[in-house]
């Protein structure tokens, strides 16, 4: 579905990623593991077409995305949600769910959103920057499933969270990939990343140094936590 | 009584044209980054525009307030394609640097062509003479200028907060990047927005003509006032740059009223002290520490 050929980016001389090659199918939870400055944002920013020193190319279900603009990307099926959750503040909930334009038959309608997230529903009119870090977060990711994106990009969604928002966020990442989208899930919260993965990359200075899948994942969890310094 | 009565008038009526044309300069500055030095200009072209049709073709002051605002738009339309639009991916301070060029070239081409003089310009008649209010003669044409004023920044407000296209304006200024991203082509407002901005300078502008003396000159003074507003209101706060723009109307008629050597001075003493109170303006956002 989503796939990474020999992706390479750098920031002026410094190269922040050194020849990625990964993908993520239809219905499945790929997760990215790596410390801060690892390349994971700079992955993600190449992926959505954000950062455009790069080389090698990126495939979305068979087509060369690598030279599209960022718009014809989301409209192509790619659903970003940043790690800073990018909730447009001049925006209410409602409109912040509304603003992407739908890309798939696959999309949310907002009754389904408000049935999922009930919170999102009550505080429709709101700010969207006033709603709570929680929700915030939910608001980012039902904002990217009401367009119908095929491959959501979740950059570390449970970060500063509650234990509870996080475990509604694995819930909503099991549907999603229940519904037959891809996930790619950047994560420095193992514990988390194992309760919903299928499989692991690990990320160290912009090189793919591991893949795993989520029993050896497991299995190596303290000793990986150990190597990636987290 | 009376006087306060009048001088407020008169300051909503001087704050009317800085309301509309702040505005324009806000929602170019909020979508393209883009300071637009020539939104003086591009006001002064209102004016001009307004004086000139009436002169050859008889157009009255109420086509001209339809007409030339439609020219605008084109105009600047047709300006950011064939400049702006050339420098917006580089440092925000070539496309200052060009439209602080562009000023100098419409200036003087209207010096050429018009002379330094100014245009006469003759009021509707129903616009002409005072109405009692209170006891109070207030100048006719003061009152529609604020009523005009007051109806199109209803009407952007509306536009801003009530359709598809004001949410992707909103969403573009607040983080383009990130609408890009989510599927928004940002790119594809760009120049309407900026022809829009034009527009409303040259809006403007018309209403100025029958009130002030249309010189090639007459943007210089009001784009320097016009940074003020924006500074005061919020750079890039739609809200902001219509109350400071009323604000900083009353500021100068009390001013000239009052303190007639300070009232220039006045108008700057306000922007420090709100930039030292609130930095980013009465209606700006503290930018997000990332």
């Amino acid at each position: 579905m989503l796939e990474i050929e020999n992706l390479s980016a750098w920031y002026g001389e410094a190269q922040a990623l050194r020849e990625a090659t990964l993908s993520v199918g239809a219905g499945e939870v790929v997760t990215l593991v790596g410390r801060n400055g690892a390349g994971k944002t700079t992955l993600v920013r190449c992926l959505m077409g954000l950062h455009r020193h790069l080389t090698g190319s990126v495939w979305l279900d068979g087509r060369d995305i690598t030279s599209l603009p960022a718009h014809r990307r989301a409209r192509a099926g790619l659903g970003w949600v940043q790690d800073d959750r990018g909730i447009f503040a001049n925006l209410s909930v409602e409109e912040n769910l509304l603003l992407p334009p739908r890309v798939s038959e696959s999309a949310w309608t907002l009754e389904q959103v408000y049935d999922a997230f009930p919170a999102l529903g009550i505080r429709r009119r709101a700010g969207g920057t006033t709603l709570s870090g929680g929700e915030q977060q939910m608001l980012a990711v039902a904002r990217v499933l009401r367009t119908g994106a095929r491959v959501l990009l979740l950059d570390e969604p449970s970060e500063g969270l509650a234990p509870v928002i996080v475990a509604q966020i694995g819930e909503i990442v099991r549907t999603a990939k229940q519904s037959g989208i891809g996930v790619l899930l950047i994560e420095q919260n193992v514990r988390f990343a194992a309760t919903v993965a299928d499989r692991h990359y690990l990320l160290a200075q912009g090189r793919l140094v591991e893949s795993l899948d989520n029993d050896e994942f497991v299995e190596r969890q303290d000793e990986l936590l150990e190597h990636l310094g987290i | 009584m009376s006087a306060v009565l009048q001088y407020t008038v008169q300051g909503l009526a001087a704050g009317s044209f800085y309301a509309l044309a702040a505005l324009g300069l806000a929602v170019i500055f909020g979508v393209l980054g883009v300071v637009n030095f020539a939104h003086g200009a591009f006001y002064m072209l209102g004016a001009v525009a307004a004086a000139v049709l009436l002169d050859t073709l008889g157009l009255s002051l109420w086509g001209a307030l339809i007409v030339v605002p439609l020219l605008m738009l084109v105009f600047g339309m047709l300006v950011e394609r064939l400049l702006v639009q050339w420098l917006l991916p580089l440092d925000p301070l070539y496309n200052l640097l060009l439209t602080f060029g562009l000023t100098l070239l419409l200036v003087d081409l209207v010096k050429r062509r018009y002379g330094v003089s100014g245009l006469p310009y003759e009021r509707p008649s129903a616009l002409s003479g005072r109405v009692e209010v209170g006891g109070v003669g207030l100048p006719v044409y003061q009152l529609f200028v604020i009523g005009v004023a007051l109806l199109v920044c209803l009407g952007v407000w509306l536009l801003m907060t009530r359709t598809r296209v004001g949410m992707i304006v909103r969403a573009a200024t607040e983080r383009p990047e990130l609408a890009g991203a989510l599927g928004i082509n940002v790119g594809r407002w760009v120049t309407p927005v900026f022809g829009f901005g034009v527009a409303l300078a040259g809006l403007a502008g018309v209403l100025a003509a029958p009130f002030r003396a249309i010189t090639a000159e007459m943007g210089s003074d009001f784009i320097i006032i016009l940074f003020a507003v924006v500074v005061i209101g919020g750079l890039g706060s739609i809200v902001g740059a219509v109350v400071g723009g009323f604000l900083v109307g009353l500021v100068e008629a009390f001013g000239q009223a009052y303190a007639p050597t300070f009232a220039q001075v006045l108008i700057f003493v306000l922007m420090a002290v709100v930039v030292l109170a609130r930095p980013a303006g009465l209606f700006g956002r503290e930018e997000a520490t990332a």
